[in-house]
């Protein structure tokens, strides 16, 4: 396992009086694929979007102890959100790609961080990013069309072109296939097993066989803790705790 | 259990007593609609019926000589000596041209030149001036000049007088409407399209026919300048920080509650708050459309407000989520993606509130926008601000309440007036609601 990129430590979470993340510690290695699985409900989602503070607009959300991107703290108050975001990236569960074109869609990041020093420059980290993404040859032709109009799966894959776009260290996926069908799903899934040679990526997933396919290592949550953290050829053959035992056999969840 | 009936065919009692109530629904729904249209064609047909009328108006054609011996006696053309005449120095001209009206178009009548004179307007005599003192090289010439008829012989050819309403009226005789009979046979006296009606301003109790609603129109309209510039950049950047800045605590709880409270106070409540801080405390003059669009301004606020935040509260938080995910402030996230996707609906909104404002006459009675307001046509952007000014709701109603039938007209076509401006101001909602969606 490569030297790890995030680290959260004693990490808790709260919505108002809620206990939504307890005490959870865990480092995500650099340039491979982590996996947080678990019945709904069990926090996976939350401490993803505490891993780019996504969590800050919402008012009543607390989160205590420390996470270190590159051995610095995120919650640190000199740390600008918008700066680690840029770092940090994220593909939400619904595809969401910006009401503009195609084209817009992935030069927002760059035009918004003054990557691009002339128009040129610009379409290239476009054409990269979607090429990238592995969506360049379905929309080169039609750059200029809505991104809403594309198909689910391919809005998501604009997404992640998006994010790819801004070129973080880290690629965040909340369960970027879970609104969409089996074939999109695999081509995500190849795309996620293709980024994770420059990125670090990690996935919260509802899908025991995604996680399984995709992922280098495995963390199982329940009722906001972290059960079980390891390879994820290990975990899902020899898990060393009963829960995760359970959940894997699909006793729950 | 019910009785279910074996067959789909055969409906069991059930199932039909439910399909009869939603027959009744939708027979309910369909009468409302036909009993709202059949009110609104009333309405229209009411409106337009009694307020066509204005937009048209009587004129009598009379030869004048502009005498050189009565407009400028020493006949060196000087301005101001010519000015120095005043509308009594005329009369004796419309006289001597109605004497000559007789003649030409061998009118048969009793009366005397002077009667015949009466049938014009008031205004007539002071027209006549004006043409004179524009140009003074027509002074010793004669012309011929369309004078506006008085408001009875106006009336009597738009069928509102008739010989028997006017049996006890002493500003009109029976012989007076035969001359007039022959005049309009003459083709001396004729009725046509009045643009005076809609570009110019009041005129006093005793000349209806001269009255026009331009005047008040460019005070609704510099209100109305008031009330936008003021209106929506404060409404659309209060709606922006309460709806994406502002923590979610008691203070910001009662703000909003507050502003829903505020859409609903009576407009009147504005007016007597704008007589007490903006004329007797900053001093402000009366009557003026700066005050009007303050007072409409703080009463427009509110709703302005209301439906911005509706509109951003309406963009999915997806698209806030995509923006600070790639990095965006949330500055950037607002006004990069929100604003543009909760234009139309911004939009909306500052013209409905406006299209309010623009109807609303209650405040305008209290900061002295009502009354007949001697003012003439502004001429720059301070006067259109400051002077003395009433507005079209205002006017229509001073209108209304004048005791002359003839005023009655021009309040019904003030409404026509009105009425055109709130469809034109809909008209462009609709526009640039279309607009803005196009961009998706």
């Amino acid at each position: 396992m490569s030297a790890s990129k995030i680290s959260a430590r004693a990490c808790n979470v709260f919505y108002g009086d809620t206990h939504a993340i307890k005490g959870v510690n865990v480092d995500i290695g650099s340039k491979s694929v982590t996996a947080f699985i678990g019945p709904s409900g069990c926090g996976k989602s939350t401490f993803l979007r505490c891993l780019n503070r996504m969590n800050d607009t919402i008012d009543t959300c607390r989160v205590e102890g420390t996470i270190t991107l590159d051995g610095e703290n995120i919650y640190d108050p000199r740390v600008d959100p918008v700066t680690l975001r840029a770092r940090v990236g994220m593909v939400f569960q619904k595809p969401n790609p910006f009401p503009k074109s195609i084209f817009d869609n992935v030069a927002y990041g760059p035009k918004i961080h003054g990557m691009a020093k002339s128009k040129s420059d610009l379409r290239d980290i476009v054409e990269n990013a979607l090429r990238r993404a592995a969506i360049w040859d379905e929309v080169k032709d039609r750059l200029d069309a809505p991104g809403t109009g594309l198909s689910g799966g391919q809005q998501q894959r604009l997404c992640i072109a998006r994010s790819i776009a801004v070129r973080p260290e880290v690629i965040l996926f909340d369960e970027p296939t879970s609104a969409l069908d089996p074939i999109s799903t695999l081509k995500i899934e190849e795309l996620i097993d293709e980024l994770k040679r420059d990125f670090t990526i990690a996935i919260v997933t509802h899908n025991m066989q995604q996680a399984a396919r995709c992922a280098d290592q495995v963390a199982f949550f329940y009722l906001g803790e972290l059960i079980e953290v390891a390879p994820a050829a290990q975990l899902f053959t020899a898990p060393k705790h009963p829960k995760t035992q359970e959940y894997i056999t699909g006793r729950f969840g | 259990m019910t009785l279910r009936s074996k067959s789909l065919f055969a409906a069991d009692p059930h199932i039909q007593s439910r399909k009869r109530a939603d027959a009744r629904f939708k027979l309910y729904g369909l009468a409302a609609i036909l009993a709202g249209l059949a009110l609104l064609a009333v309405l229209l047909g009411t409106v337009i019926g009694n307020g066509l009328g204005a937009f048209q108006q009587s004129y009598l054609t009379l030869e004048v000589e502009l005498l050189e011996s009565k407009l400028d006696k020493n006949g060196n053309r000087d301005i101001e000596e010519i000015k120095k005449v005043t509308t009594f120095g005329y009369d004796p001209l419309l006289t001597a041209a109605a004497e000559r009206l007789i003649e030409t178009q061998n009118i048969q009548t009793d009366l005397r030149a002077k009667d015949i004179a009466k049938l014009l307007s008031k205004s007539a005599v002071s027209d006549l001036r004006d043409f004179v003192v524009a140009d003074t090289s027509r002074i010793g010439r004669t012309v011929s000049f369309d004078f506006l008829v008085n408001a009875r012989v106006d009336g009597y050819l738009k069928g509102r007088v008739t010989r028997e309403s006017i049996a006890d009226d002493k500003m009109i005789s029976a012989e007076q409407l035969d001359a007039v009979d022959q005049l309009v046979a003459a083709g001396a006296l004729v009725k046509r399209f009045n643009l005076d009606f809609i570009l110019g301003s009041d005129a006093s109790d005793q000349r209806p026919e001269a009255a026009g609603i331009g005047t008040a129109m460019l005070g609704s309209l510099a209100m109305m300048l008031v009330v936008l510039v003021l209106t929506l950049p404060v409404g659309v950047s209060a709606s922006i920080y309460l709806e994406e800045f502002a923590p979610k605590n008691r203070l910001t709880d009662l703000i909003e509650v507050n502003i829903s409270n505020l859409a609903a106070v009576p407009s009147i409540v504005f007016g007597i708050l704008g007589l007490a801080v903006f004329i007797n405390i900053l001093h402000l003059p009366m009557s003026a459309p700066l005050v009007g669009g303050l007072v409409l301004s703080l009463m427009t606020l509110p709703t302005i407000i209301i439906s911005s935040r509706a509109a951003m509260k309406s963009v999915p938080p997806s698209i806030r989520d995509a923006a600070l995910g790639v990095g965006a402030s949330r500055m950037q996230a607002v006004f990069h993606h929100v604003l543009p996707l909760a234009a139309p609906g911004i939009l909306t909104g500052t013209i409905i509130g406006l299209a309010q404002a623009l109807g609303e006459t209650a405040p305008l009675l209290l900061i002295g926008m009502v009354g007949f307001i001697a003012s003439t046509t502004p001429e720059t952007m301070g006067d259109a601000l400051l002077a003395p000014n009433s507005a079209l709701p205002a006017q229509i109603f001073e209108w209304a309440k004048r005791a002359d039938p003839a005023f009655y007209e021009r309040a019904w076509g003030g409404i026509i007036v009105l009425l055109v401006f709130l469809v034109a101001m809909n008209a462009v909602a609709i526009l640039l609601r279309r607009r803005f969606e196009r961009r998706w």
